[in-house]
């Protein structure tokens, strides 16, 4: 089993990371951008098991560890 | 008064820490992050650095550590507890200050020396800060933007718990003496109770005239005075 978190900055949260990686988009030419955020990904393996299990440990981890919920928000998926 | 300075891994400004101690004649230990005990002291700092690398985010993984389960635990019990740098980011990830510290703004480490404004004078970290005198210390950090919600930060408000703001030679906490975009210009806050504090500058590099200023000994001097008081207190 393989579960992916996608951990990203909170709209109200200053990124400059973003902001800087779109300065760079415009000036490499690409048009249109309107906004980047910069986040992180988790790949995390899991010996067999249950699917509802694993994903309530995982979504507590999340919440707790792998993501600062003052800063960042999370996506879990599990498959 | 003794004093325990934390050493995770990749922790590097506890020799500073013991040493500033030390210098003001008081006593000081190491206390290893595996330590389930403190022993007996009357404060804790928790020093700067890298802890674990700053992977995942800073501090995110020194906050379990065995040993901060016991700084929790005194911190319940009244003692006094200062963070320093990646200290405070520790502090943040622990839930013991509300907040956290982000990227600094321009994205650059700022490795300079920064002036303080002291916005509270009625707690164990700032009653030896002479009123209006601005200190000047040191910072080197990447991370020392401090974000808080709205809600946190009219609660710090008024609750007076930003204890230093950044600000210029004239005191004045100006958007240009702001190294890193902290919100308000917030360099330093303690919690409800005012027996925890953090700050991202590095007071334990300002004890002596070699290193430029000596203005860091005011916020030790500030503790020392609030724990002999105690002594005395409960003696009395």
């Amino acid at each position: 089993m393989k579960a992916k978190i996608i951990v990203t900055p909170k709209k109200a949260v200053l990124d400059p990371q973003g902001k800087t990686v779109q300065k760079a988009l415009e000036h490499m030419g690409y048009s249109g951008i309107t906004a980047v955020h910069v986040g992180k990904y988790l790949e995390i393996e899991l010996d067999g098991g249950d699917k509802e299990t694993a994903r309530r440990q995982l979504n507590e981890a999340a919440h707790k560890f792998l993501s600062n919920p003052v800063i960042e928000d999370f996506k879990l998926e599990i498959e | 008064m003794n004093f325990a300075v934390l050493q995770f891994p990749a922790s590097n400004c506890d020799q500073d820490a013991i040493h500033a101690i030390r210098l003001l004649g008081h006593s000081a230990r190491y206390v290893w992050h595996k330590e389930n005990s403190l022993g007996a002291v009357d404060a804790v700092v928790v020093p700067g650095g890298f802890s674990y690398g700053d992977y995942l985010r800073c501090g995110a993984i020194a906050r379990f550590s065995p040993v901060m389960q016991a700084v929790q635990q005194f911190a319940a019990n009244g003692g006094l507890v200062l963070g320093i740098c990646n200290g405070f980011q520790v502090l943040a990830e622990a839930g013991m200050l509300p907040g956290a510290l982000v990227r600094n703004r321009d994205l650059q480490f700022h490795c300079e020396h920064i002036h303080l404004k002291t916005l509270a004078a009625d707690t164990p970290f700032t009653n030896w800060i002479p009123a209006g005198k601005p200190l000047r210390i040191p910072i080197a950090h990447g991370e020392g933007c401090y974000f808080a919600d709205d809600e946190t930060l009219a609660l710090l408000k008024a609750g007076n718990r930003i204890l230093w703001q950044y600000c210029n030679a004239n005191g004045e906490p100006t958007d240009a003496a702001n190294p890193n975009g902290s919100l308000l210009n917030i360099a330093g806050i303690c919690n409800e109770r005012r027996n925890v504090a953090g700050l991202m500058p590095h007071p334990e590099r300002a004890c002596e005239p070699l290193l430029g200023s000596i203005d860091g000994r005011l916020i030790f001097e500030s503790i020392i005075h609030a724990l002999e008081s105690k002594t005395v207190a409960e003696a009395a």
